[in-house]
């Protein structure tokens, strides 16, 4: 292989005056991040409340959840950022259009947006998973207690359900790190980003790229590390035993 | 606010779009579905097989793989390819990689990552009793698995396994960030051109969302179907 290898290229300044290179990765690191936790909060908001209507009795209401998990589940990711991106501004009334085109950090808000309301449908998946896990007495004993419906889910349901999918939903919320990338093509400049701008002002191409693994694997692991101590603080003790 | 939406950009396009675009990302998808199958399967069998040192290889692999955006990965493998090609063929310069093979390589490695975990799934799905009959029948190792365990393994993950095609078909999309003509990369090409962002895209949208619809309703349908048997 007749690469040239230079590690030490992390160490050097980068031409668009930011500080070195590992600087503008770490920096990438640091929007992958924050992009990911906003969407994340979206789409845990979202879902949970998708995911309860398809549960509930009303058959409007699931069959709204069910539009709703469809309708995000069945377009590609990028598709569903170009829509918020550049078709969004141009349907509405023309000054909203110009506000949103004129926002500053838009790729930010529509990666964080649509990110997060293209993962609520997987949430909303895993929320009604969880809850129909649950023995019908759970929801039964409820109401013969005479909790309302409302009281049943908040009480009883939602707490033993989100227990019983938090390894699904970690594995989700890694996606939804991972799925940030996305938004490079909507002018986001995340760790993906960044690794390609340094590859290109450095031709260090495997360099970067091994950096970018790197840092994404570290993501990885903190992240299972956490959720694996957070499995264990509130597994119900005699239900669900930590696993 | 649809008052200037121009339908006809579509209409002109159409033959570009399908023919060009939707065979490209029809038959990435399909050829990458295949190959992903094929050493997902390889793969699965590494880390049952017993061996240590494979299992923890294949493992290793799948687990890279999995915590690694599909985005960064393309990126890889664009730049990697050549190099491999070089290092397969031996010649003295990195191969020259079309943008169809680069991406085929890319979705092979890394569907393969999760076709496996699905198959390994399936794999221990399978009870006991099945391979310990096998054995007792004077069967090989390669037999048992090509006639006894692999059968019904892919038999009963056969909706997984198409759901996750459908996942695949839909993340064919990324090859975009590589300016590859595929069904949204060709949209993309005809929207700039044309100045048509909106028409081009809300198309592309409802295509893939047609497409994708059609495939899970018909993946459920046939679980729906397995499940009575079992």
């Amino acid at each position: 292989m007749n690469y040239h290898w230079n590690w030490r290229i992390f160490w050097e300044p980068a031409p668009n005056g930011t500080g070195t290179y590992l600087d503008m990765l770490l920096s990438g690191l640091v929007l992958t991040i924050e992009t990911a936790l906003c969407a994340w909060i979206i789409a845990l908001a979202f879902g949970s409340i998708v995911g309860v209507m398809r549960t509930l009795p009303s058959k409007t209401a699931s069959r709204v959840g069910f539009a709703y998990v469809e309708f995000f589940r069945n377009m590609p990711l990028l598709v569903q950022l170009f829509i918020w991106f550049f078709v969004l501004p141009e349907i509405l009334p023309q000054s909203w259009g110009l506000w949103l085109k004129q926002m500053p950090h838009a790729p930010f808000y529509t990666a964080a947006i649509g990110i997060g309301l293209f993962m609520s449908a997987r949430v909303a998946e895993q929320t009604r998973a969880g809850i129909n896990s649950l023995p019908r007495g759970q929801k039964l004993a409820a109401t013969a207690l005479g909790l309302t419906t409302a009281q049943a889910y908040r009480y009883v349901l939602l707490p033993m359900a989100f227990r019983i999918v938090l390894p699904p939903l970690t594995s989700e919320f890694l996606s939804t790190i991972k799925n940030t990338s996305v938004a490079i093509t909507i002018g986001l400049i995340e760790l993906t980003a960044e690794a390609r701008a340094m590859q290109e002002f450095s031709f260090q191409v495997f360099e970067a790229f091994t950096a970018a693994t790197v840092l994404y694997l570290l993501v990885n692991i903190v992240v299972v590390t956490a959720m694996r101590f957070l499995e264990r603080a509130i597994a119900v003790p005699g239900y669900i035993t930590g696993k | 606010m649809f008052a200037n939406f121009d339908f006809d950009v579509i209409r002109r396009s159409l033959g570009y779009l399908f023919f060009d675009g939707m065979t490209f990302t029809l038959t990435l998808t399909g050829l990458s579905a295949f190959g992903g199958l094929v050493f997902g399967t390889l793969l699965a069998l590494m880390r049952l097989s017993g061996f240590r040192l494979l299992g923890r290889i294949a493992g290793l692999y799948v687990d890279l793989m999995r915590s690694l955006p599909l985005v960064l990965v393309i990126f890889w493998f664009y730049f990697l390819v050549p190099y491999l090609g070089q290092w397969l063929t031996g010649s003295s310069r990195p191969v020259r990689v079309g943008a169809f093979t680069s991406s085929l390589v890319t979705f092979i490695m890394f569907e393969a990552a999760y076709f496996s975990e699905i198959m390994r799934a399936g794999i221990q799905s399978i009870s006991k009793g099945q391979p310990a009959a096998a054995n007792a029948l004077g069967l090989t190792y390669a037999q048992t698995m090509r006639y006894v365990v692999l059968p019904q393994a892919f038999r009963n993950m056969l909706p997984v396994l198409l759901t996750q095609t459908i996942v695949l078909f839909q993340d064919t999309s990324l090859v975009y960030v590589l300016s590859i003509p595929d069904f949204l990369g060709a949209a993309s090409k005809v929207a700039q051109r044309d100045g048509r962002l909106v028409e081009m895209y809300l198309f592309a949208a409802a295509v893939y969302f047609i497409i994708s619809s059609a495939a899970s309703f018909s993946v459920r349908r046939l679980q729906a179907r397995i499940s009575i048997v079992r």
